[in-house]
């Protein structure tokens, strides 16, 4: 079980309150998470990334055990922690300071 | 009983003002999408419970919400917005060539007929078409196929299209407007454009009256006259009685005839409704006036209408889409501004009073009458 947390705005589109939980088949990735998370509420499709090249969008980060993930290639494997569910992979909108 | 709709988008969600014929008193609902910026929602004349809203913010980009209710609930519909083939270069503020990316939706306009049909203005400028409700969107790309197309440059507030003009006895006929690339007409549903520019005027450009370039900021018609155009260039107020093919300035005794909306009368073809923006650097009333001013005569002889709008002080713009007129006997005339006031006159701008005063600022007005 995966934990996501997603930005306030996009928790109102989605109709979620808090935690969002999801299965992913296999080795936990940012790309497999993100998949899981578009199947689940399809309206946050194009909203974290882009439709077709499933690029970042820029002012979304991804943070997750106290680090930045941003930047890490979407096939590499997420943290053991937030693959087993112990810590959340956290999605925020970027924010300078806040 | 008759009822008159304003639907207002603004820097942070979107909002519906209701009132009886009697334009007095007014229910405020919202903010709908808190916290988004809500560039235009707009009614379908064919359905008016059916809404469409365009919603956005830099972090999440661009959704697109459905009314089936009048504005009571919304659903997200799709947001795909892709350029068909490979998109290619437009200029960049310097000239040099920038490539095609889509931002947000600037304006939606809902076909005149069908419910599902809805038309969405872009930036980086192109025209998208809905036939599902706003389900799928597909690119009507011969506009941006233009050979003028990798001419285009964007305007101060990016390389938009915002205006969408259907002619209601020409399916075929649309007119769009795009800052700063100018007006482009379709007379065969979209597949084929043409630029539609001669007679305008326009400095900070090489050539001056070139055919594709100028920062046209609105057009305006009236549904009973489609041959007759009005519009609000970045300067100058302008007028076409051959539905585009020529544009002859109508300015006259503005004060200013930098603006941004222009607006028609319901039911007087030749009455129409600008309001003067001091400059291009300075984006508020001549004096600290905010003044409507209004021609019956089609252009040409202007007066001004102060009566009930603040007449010192006053530092607020209006922008493109944020005029709208209702179709009561006695037209109804309504705008927003940047400093958050929704002003509404009930006898064609005669008089004014504010609906709201402290909304965030006002992106866009549209207003329904409804029976």
């Amino acid at each position: 079980m995966i934990r996501v947390v997603i930005p306030a705005h996009l928790r109102t589109l989605a109709h979620v309150d808090g935690e969002v939980e999801l299965n992913v088949q296999g080795q936990a990735t940012q790309r497999l998470v993100l998949d899981a998370l578009e199947a689940r509420y399809p309206m946050l499709r194009g909203t974290l990334r882009d439709h077709v090249t499933h690029q970042r969008r820029a002012f979304v980060r991804f943070f997750a055990c106290e680090e930045d993930l941003s930047h890490e290639l979407p096939d590499a494997p997420l943290p053991e922690a937030v693959a087993t569910g112990d810590e959340p992979f956290l999605i925020l909108g970027a924010l300078a300071g806040g | 009983m008759t009822e008159v709709r304003v639907l207002v988008g603004t820097r942070k969600g979107a909002f519906v003002l209701t009132s009886d014929a009697r334009r007095e008193r007014w229910d405020i609902e919202g903010p709908h999408f808190a916290g988004w910026e809500i560039y235009h929602l707009m009614g379908s004349p064919a359905d008016p419970n059916r809404l469409y809203a365009s919603q956005s913010t830099g972090w999440f980009g661009q959704l697109i919400q459905r009314s089936n209710d009048g504005g009571k609930t919304w659903e997200p519909m799709g947001n795909k917005f892709g350029y068909d083939g490979v998109p290619g270069t437009h200029q960049w503020y310097d000239g040099t060539p920038h490539p095609w990316e889509f931002t947000r939706v600037w304006h939606l306009e809902p076909s005149l007929t069908d419910p599902d049909t809805v038309y969405a203005g872009v930036e980086d400028a192109a025209l998208f078409r809905s036939i599902d409700g706003g389900q799928t969107w597909h690119e009507l790309s011969g506009l941006r196929g233009h050979d003028s197309g990798p001419s285009w440059q964007p305007g101060a507030g990016g390389m938009c299209l915002h205006t969408i003009v259907l002619d209601p006895n020409d399916p075929g006929r649309i007119f769009v407007a795009i800052s700063a690339a100018g007006v482009f007409r379709t007379d065969d549903a979209g597949k084929t454009w043409r630029p539609a520019n001669r007679g305008l005027q326009s400095e900070g450009i090489p050539d001056p009256d070139a055919e594709v370039g100028h920062c046209v900021h609105r057009i305006a018609m009236h549904p009973s006259r489609p041959d007759v155009l009005f519009m609000q260039k970045h300067w100058d107020v302008m007028r076409s009685d051959d539905a585009g093919e020529s544009w002859q300035e109508v300015s006259g005794n503005l004060p200013t005839d930098f603006g941004f909306p222009i607006e028609v009368h319901a039911h007087e073809p030749d009455t129409v409704y600008v309001v003067p923006i001091k400059s291009d650097s300075e984006h508020y009333p001549p004096d600290g006036k905010l003044r409507v001013y209004r021609s019956r005569t089609g252009g040409h002889q202007w007066e001004a209408l102060t009566k009930g709008l603040p007449q010192s002080d006053c530092y607020v713009n209006v922008l493109r889409d944020a005029m709208a007129v209702d179709s009561l006997d006695s037209c109804g005339v309504y705008f927003g501004t940047t400093g958050g006031q929704v002003y509404a006159s009930a006898d064609a701008g005669d008089s004014w009073a504010p609906i709201v005063r402290d909304f965030p600022a006002v992106l866009s007005v549209e207003v329904q009458t409804l029976p």
